[in-house]
């Protein structure tokens, strides 16, 4: 068994006055995948925003409980956002290329922390690139706009651009449902490639892609969570009746 | 009941009436235009560009005016582009929608809506009196700006809250700073829209009268100093033209005042281009 990585400890979180999540605990083993699957509005997308501290940016949002990174609360007074988001990358449904060259979107991490050296910045833009499965088809077209590029592309590109900043934790958050089957495979191949350097958090309504790509399943349900195991237990052997109607394909 | 006209005829009439309404709008334009170069045409030289006018205008050319006019617009935009920017910024990424919002921005509606007589008045009391700085191309500089500041408020203000969500996300979950992401991604996606809103303000306090008569002053003499008066193109057609000196003289500076915002047109849409290489689809 690994080490854990990510632990949360009943954690509440309120937009206003409604509550979205309900004593969430549960613990996320390093280098492995962990995947949260449920219907939409579960709070698996408001969960893993959680880990990186994203909700910070919304308004009314309040967090009760604990979410251990590395040992440290990360909701503790002594922890910077910013700093974490550095250890903590994440890549989002819709792919967010910045209208800039591709060049520049994968820079931008290691820019924005200070780096100004050309030869270290073409080395790292290189490096991820090439991790993110995207150097072949863009290597030589570097000074384009991302926003040229397709869909799938683009959104490796957002994975390499996290990818530069080196994270210890990439969060994917539905990476794949505004992609097609060829860019989604292509996607997944590479999640199971990451996970050998990276501890790795999806959120997914596709179970199927949950059953392939991930070590660890939790399934929420109505800001709960009603189920936590290994992957290949919960789809086989669910324990909670609601767990199994959900893989089933009887709801959500 | 049955309708008189058939639908057959009715849509024919329909499509008459807005060809015709939107003939009249561009032949409105084409006439005027038409109407000034044809008149001012024949005044324009170089000399008439490159002299210093003589007998109030009469003869000679309008370089101080040009000149005048030059420096008047540096100062608007060197003033009210970045308090502009800086405002719009702060209301749309910093400020939390509220009390202290809402007062901004009536308090921006409210400035646009101040009759741009009263802003020269306002501009002669304060600039010109009050801080002492006289009839100068900084007075009349800054009351411009106190006039076209609203306008590149509240457009970049739209073009900053244009900006999609996901790019201020995808910046932060790299470890940017809210300043790293507003200056290095919000406001250069903003820039075509901005640009925009900073030429229309420019186009109208380049044609602007009453905020300069006030504060500018109306000399003809070649400014050599930031605290100079000088004679700006409108002023000084409307000048030439009601004061009987010479009608001729007052098409002829038209024509280049036309010249002058047509090039600022022309140079926005040149920087829209430019940024707009990375233009964001939907």
């Amino acid at each position: 068994m690994s080490e854990i990585e990510i632990e949360s400890r009943n954690l509440d979180l309120w937009y206003g006055s409604a509550q979205a999540l309900k004593e969430i605990t549960m613990a996320m083993p390093e280098k492995k995948v962990t995947a949260i699957i449920g219907p939409s509005g579960c709070g698996k997308s408001t969960f893993i925003r959680c880990i990186n501290r994203m909700n910070d940016l919304v308004k009314d949002c309040r967090i009760t409980g604990e979410l251990l990174f590395e040992g440290t609360n990360i909701y503790g007074n002594s922890v910077d956002a910013v700093e974490l988001r550095k250890k903590i990358g994440m890549v989002f449904q819709k792919p967010n290329p910045f209208p800039m060259s591709i060049y520049d979107n994968v820079a931008y991490g290691p820019r924005v922390h200070g780096l100004r050296n050309r030869e270290e910045l073409d080395r790292i833009v290189e490096e991820s690139l090439k991790a993110s499965a995207l150097w072949n088809e863009v290597g030589d077209i570097l000074d384009r706009s991302a926003i040229d590029l397709s869909g799938g592309q683009q959104q490796r590109l957002c994975i390499a651009r996290t990818l530069a900043v080196k994270p210890k934790v990439i969060l994917f958050d539905e990476p794949c449902s505004a992609l097609d089957p060829i860019s989604t495979a292509k996607i997944e191949d590479l999640i199971n490639t990451l996970k050998h350097d990276y501890t790795i958090v999806i959120v997914t309504h596709n179970m199927q892609q949950a059953a392939r790509v991930s070590d660890h399943t939790a399934f929420f349900l109505l800001g709960e969570l009603v189920e936590f195991g290994k992957t290949k237990q919960i789809f086989e052997l669910p324990e909670k009746k609601s767990t199994e109607d959900y893989i089933t394909g009887r709801f959500g | 009941m049955t309708s008189l006209i058939s639908p057959a005829t009715s849509d024919r009439a329909a499509k008459v009436m807005l060809w015709v309404s939107a003939s009249i709008s561009i032949l409105t334009l084409l006439f005027i235009l038409g109407y000034i170069v044809v008149q001012g045409l024949p005044v324009l030289t170089l000399s008439f560009l490159l002299e210093s006018p003589r007998l109030s205008g009469a003869e000679g050319g309008i370089l101080p005016a040009i000149v005048g006019t030059f420096c008047l617009m540096l100062v608007t935009l060197l003033s009210a582009v970045p308090i502009g920017i800086g405002a719009a910024i702060y209301l749309a990424e910093y400020a939390h929608e509220g009390a202290v919002t809402r007062i901004i921005s009536f308090g921006v509606e409210c400035l646009a809506g101040i009759p741009s007589i009263v802003i020269g008045l306002f501009g002669y009391a304060f600039l010109a009196i009050y801080l002492g700085f006289g009839f100068s191309i900084l007075s009349g500089g800054l009351a411009l700006m106190f006039m076209i500041l609203p306008w590149i408020v509240r457009v970049s203000e739209e073009s900053l809250k244009a900006v999609p969500s996901g790019l201020r996300e995808a910046s932060f979950a790299l470890g940017a700073t809210k300043w790293q992401t507003v200056s290095r991604v919000v406001l250069p996606t903003a820039i075509p829209g901005i640009t925009t809103g900073v030429i229309l303000g420019i186009g109208k306090a380049i044609g602007e009268t009453a905020v300069i008569m006030f504060t500018a002053g109306s000399s003809l003499l070649m400014p050599t100093s930031l605290f100079d008066p000088v004679r700006a193109l409108p002023y000084h057609l409307y000048i030439l033209a009601s004061e009987g000196i010479s009608d001729k003289m007052a098409y002829g500076s038209s024509v280049v005042l036309l010249v002058m915002v047509l090039v600022i047109n022309l140079a926005a849409v040149a920087i829209q281009r430019h940024y707009g290489r990375h233009h964001v689809r939907n």
